[in-house]
């Protein structure tokens, strides 16, 4: 009986057990602090990206600016703990709050608006917010940022080499993708996904749908200002830039290519464009020596309409498709023998009726 | 100065400015309600107009020619884009285009990078002079040539729509895809053509506009979301919405500039975004739509 449950508990954390391994193993083939700081910058990010998908790909919510709830997390878990003296972690629960507060008033007003007018509003917002940091310079320091920001800490244990960040990033990773997944596979998750169908629809089957859009709007706000904190802590200076409407441009832009409606696209979106980035940075140069800037842009934006108009449903979502078409071909084969066992009239004739 | 002679000025600022959004608004429109997608790289048409235009006076052309020469490129830029990057798409969902056009204008955002640097480049005013006076409110001669312009493609577009036979089948297709194309118009075609013009205004727009600011590769992004802005203040899908939302967007974010704080003056053309959309999701000249189950 308890070797059963035993297994079957190791046969749905499959996933799970499997990434812990790989991060472990990251951390020991990694011995350069360089390297396993990009892995820190790639946790942080798949939180972000983990929620926004929520909200994307599972609700069907568009967002153009998570960026500011990012930045709202770390500002607040950095001003907490540079200029008033909180503990990381008491900073990084009252960022979480307070992002949360200020999506819940963003959400309740804008969320009864769809497509166009929903991207358009969240695009708004979150310009709104970037701007706030950039023009309250008695609280923020304006443009040029201010520095003294605490290494994160539990107590007297003190996360201040890479890898140790490195390991406190990815365990709150971990959480976050429990998480996802345990809101995906509830009540919740089932009714998130008949609002991404049909709202109507939805609506009709005594679903709230616009109380659960504004609940996974907040949840995945705070996801980002969490990401935020950790940032925060990790970089230990705060300025405004990386909270702009590019910012949140480049987190749809790493939920789409790794699937928007996926627990671990987010992981693979994000790694990709980290690493094409990384790529690019490196080998651009050498192709084009007179080159300077930030010209990988160019092939950033031209890989993701590519991965677009090929792979509309990401990278897993590709991925999947690829070795679903042969088992949808041999399925094909089975229905049609099942079908040509049948006589012609015992087949449902009136499927397309409809409910009259 | 005297407040209304302050106000009179942030007005005439408005103007220029709100000509500007409404040039790139109609882009908007135009695309969305023949083609049912939203563009956002309408916003790099403008800096692309620009800069090739700068370009060519430098390669010794006369300003006229240097301005149709630009335009005309960038007509068939947006033409091709529309070809390589938008047809093949054409059936995805509205989020994936969406994604797919500000893919494309971050990589177009890094081709200018790449050709002109990230230096500003300034231009000379069409028409040499000082300032002109108006009732004790200075105007740029300039500003004057930005409202001209503005004027003359509403006109112009507005023949078109409703005299040329082009016209009028573009008008079909935004009314109704399905039944224009039974009418034997192709709407595959007029999105090829719409993108082609809409990217010509947008050009036009940036060239104006250039003199007064100065064009850098970077100007696009601001320009596109202020014009996006302008065009869904208006409804969408109306084009004289696109270009009342235009100036309001222009006169409201100079008064606010003047008035209250120029820093905060993006932020306020997006808050009064947020609040036309609460109070009106369809825009000040939209109809109300229907959900249809």
């Amino acid at each position: 009986m308890k070797t059963k449950s035993t297994k079957g508990f190791l046969q749905r954390n499959l996933s799970i057990i499997f990434f812990i391994a790989i991060v472990i193993l990251i951390a020991l083939l990694i011995p350069n602090p360089y390297y396993l700081g990009n892995f820190v910058i790639i946790g942080i990010f798949t939180i972000v990206v983990v929620g926004l998908c929520l909200l994307m790909g599972y609700t069907g919510q568009v967002s153009l600016g998570h960026a500011a709830f990012y930045g709202l997390g770390a500002y607040s878990s950095a001003l907490l703990t540079a200029k008033v003296g909180f503990t990381p972690l008491l900073a990084m629960v009252i960022a979480a709050v307070i992002t949360g507060i200020v999506a819940f008033l963003i959400g309740i007003a804008t969320l009864r608006l769809k497509e166009h007018y929903l991207a358009l509003a969240t695009l708004g917002s979150g310009i709104i917010i970037y701007i706030f940091f950039n023009e309250q310079v008695n609280i923020t320091g304006g443009p040029s940022g201010f520095s003294g920001i605490p290494y994160f800490s539990f107590g007297s244990w003190q996360f201040d080499t890479e890898r140790s960040y490195y390991f406190l990033v990815w365990s709150f990773v971990l959480l976050a993708i429990i998480f996802a997944r345990n809101i995906v596979s509830s009540r919740i998750g089932r009714a998130l996904r008949a609002i991404h169908t049909s709202e109507i629809a939805a609506t009709c089957m005594g679903i709230p749908a616009f109380q659960y859009k504004v609940q996974i709007f907040v949840i995945s706000a705070i996801y980002a200002s969490i990401a935020g904190s950790l940032y925060a802590h990790y970089i230990t200076f705060m300025s405004p830039s990386p909270f702009g409407f590019q910012a949140s441009v480049e987190f749809v832009l790493m939920a789409a290519i790794g699937g928007l409606a996926s627990i671990w696209g987010p992981l693979f979106g994000v790694t990709a464009v980290l690493f094409l980035t990384e790529f690019l940075k490196t080998v651009v140069p050498e192709i084009m020596p007179s080159a300077g800037g930030e010209y990988e842009i160019i092939f950033f934006g031209l890989i993701l309409v590519i991965v677009m108009i090929f792979m509309p449903e990401g990278l897993v979502g590709g991925i999947k498709d690829y070795f679903a078409k042969g088992k949808i071909k041999k399925l094909a084969i089975k229905v049609n023998q099942d079908l040509a066992e049948f006589p012609e009239n015992d087949l449902p004739s009136d499927r397309n009726k409809g409910v009259q | 100065m005297p407040l209304g002679n302050e106000l009179l000025q942030y007005l005439l600022t408005g103007l220029t400015l709100g000509g500007i959004y409404a040039l790139i608004a109609l882009g908007f429109v135009t695309i969305y309600t023949v083609t049912g997608h939203i563009n956002f790289t309408q916003g790099e048409f403008v800096m692309l107009g620009a800069l090739t235009s700068i370009s060519m006076i430098k390669l010794g052309l006369p300003m006229w020619l240097a301005i149709t020469v630009a335009v005309a490129i960038v007509g068939i830029f947006g033409a091709a884009f529309e070809r390589v990057v938008i047809y093949p798409a054409r059936n995805s969902s509205v989020v994936t285009i969406i994604i797919i056009t500000i893919g494309f204008s971050v990589a177009i955002r890094g081709v200018a990078l790449l050709l002109w640097g990230t230096q500003s480049y300034p231009m000379q005013p069409f028409s040499s002079g000082p300032p002109i006076n108006i009732l004790g409110a200075i105007m740029n001669r300039q500003s004057i040539w930005v409202l001209l312009l503005s004027i003359v493609v509403v006109i112009t577009l507005f023949i078109f729509f409703e005299r040329t036979v082009m016209g009028k089948a573009l008008k079909a297709c935004a009314i109704n895809r399905l039944a224009a194309s039974l009418m034997g118009i192709s709407p595959q075609k007029m999105s090829l053509f719409c993108f082609s013009l809409c990217a010509s205004i947008g050009a036009l727009a940036g060239i104006f506009i250039t003199p007064i600011t100065t064009a850098t590769y970077d100007m696009g992004l601001m320009l596109g979301l202020k014009g996006f802005v302008a065009a869904v203040l208006g409804g969408l899908t109306n084009t004289t919405g696109a270009i009342l939302g235009g100036f309001l967007l222009g006169i409201l974010e100079a008064m606010g500039a003047g008035l209250i704080s120029s820093g905060y003056k993006d932020a306020i053309s997006f808050l009064i975004l947020l609040l036309v959309l609460l109070n009106r999701p369809e825009g000040l000249l939209g109809k109300p739509e229907r959900d249809r189950v």
